[in-house]
């Protein structure tokens, strides 16, 4: 739901006259919702710009962000940045956002 | 490895429940950057439900509030409160989320021109896309205008 929130946000702000970077973990979601500009990381959730304590990953997927505001030119297009999370394959993607990711995850309709 | 399609997985996560509308948009706004990056006021915008420790926290699905954190908060005042991710990193080390630390050194390094204080925090974890549409995003919008912001950064979790 976040990236659907940042996407409404960032299109606001647009719409505003401040150009925006909008930040994307979640590809799917970000297609739909449409942000002027997205970059895509593809790390688990909680994890946008980076790992705990990584200052140099952080810094690096900040300034690819920065790069892509400055050249992006298609409104609504969406910059896939090469980031891997785990280089030895161990799958973070199976159990993302499954049953169990989080615990008595339920959706309220109050 | 392909992207993780969040939107069937968010649908078996709630089996019960009709599927969510996700908002779709065929197009979208533009607004060219007016000046070189290394001039411009950049602010960061985190949805992960950062706040320092003297805020009240986020309560729960479908809070649209938002909190301003001061550019020069000491990290070790931030807490987390959102539902919908797993925080422990966030709660480690709050960059995962709301890189504010790294935007600091950016603007030290003269990438950016100014980093806009103070930041913003919201939980983005609201159902209601037109509460965000018409409350939540134009509140914070009006104060980005009159702060004269250029750049706006969004960080979801």
């Amino acid at each position: 739901m976040c990236h659907q929130s940042v996407g409404l946000v960032a299109r606001a702000a647009e719409e505003a006259g401040i150009s925006t970077i909008a930040m994307s973990s979640a590809l799917d979601i970000t297609q739909a919702v449409k942000p002027p500009r997205a970059v895509y990381v593809n790390f688990p959730l909680g994890h946008q710009t980076g790992k705990p304590h990584q200052r140099e990953l952080q810094r690096a997927i900040l300034l690819d962000a920065f790069k892509a505001l400055e050249t992006m030119t298609i409104p609504g297009q969406i910059v896939t940045l090469p980031y891997v999370w785990d280089h030895d394959g161990q799958g973070w993607e199976d159990g993302e956002f499954r049953p169990g990711y989080l615990p008595a995850y339920t959706r309220s309709e109050s | 490895m392909s992207p993780v399609a969040y939107i069937p997985r968010t649908r078996d996560l709630y089996p019960d429940y009709p599927p969510y509308r996700w908002v779709v948009n065929e197009d979208a706004p533009w607004t060219p950057l007016k000046a070189p990056l290394a001039e411009c006021k950049v602010a960061l915008l985190s949805t992960g439900g950062i706040h320092t420790s003297d805020q009240t926290p986020f309560h729960s699905r479908d809070d649209t509030t938002y909190r301003e954190i001061p550019r020069d908060v000491d990290f070790k005042d931030l807490c987390v409160s959102h539902f919908g991710y797993i925080t422990d990193d966030a709660r480690a080390d709050p960059n995962c989320v709301f890189p504010l630390e790294r935007m600091r050194e950016l603007q030290t390094d003269g990438i950016i021109g100014e980093l806009a204080n103070p930041a913003y925090s919201m939980m983005g974890g609201i159902y209601s896309s037109r509460r965000v549409r018409d409350q939540l995003a134009p509140a914070i919008v009006d104060l980005l205008v009159q702060r004269e912001v250029d750049v706006l950064l969004l960080v979801p979790a």
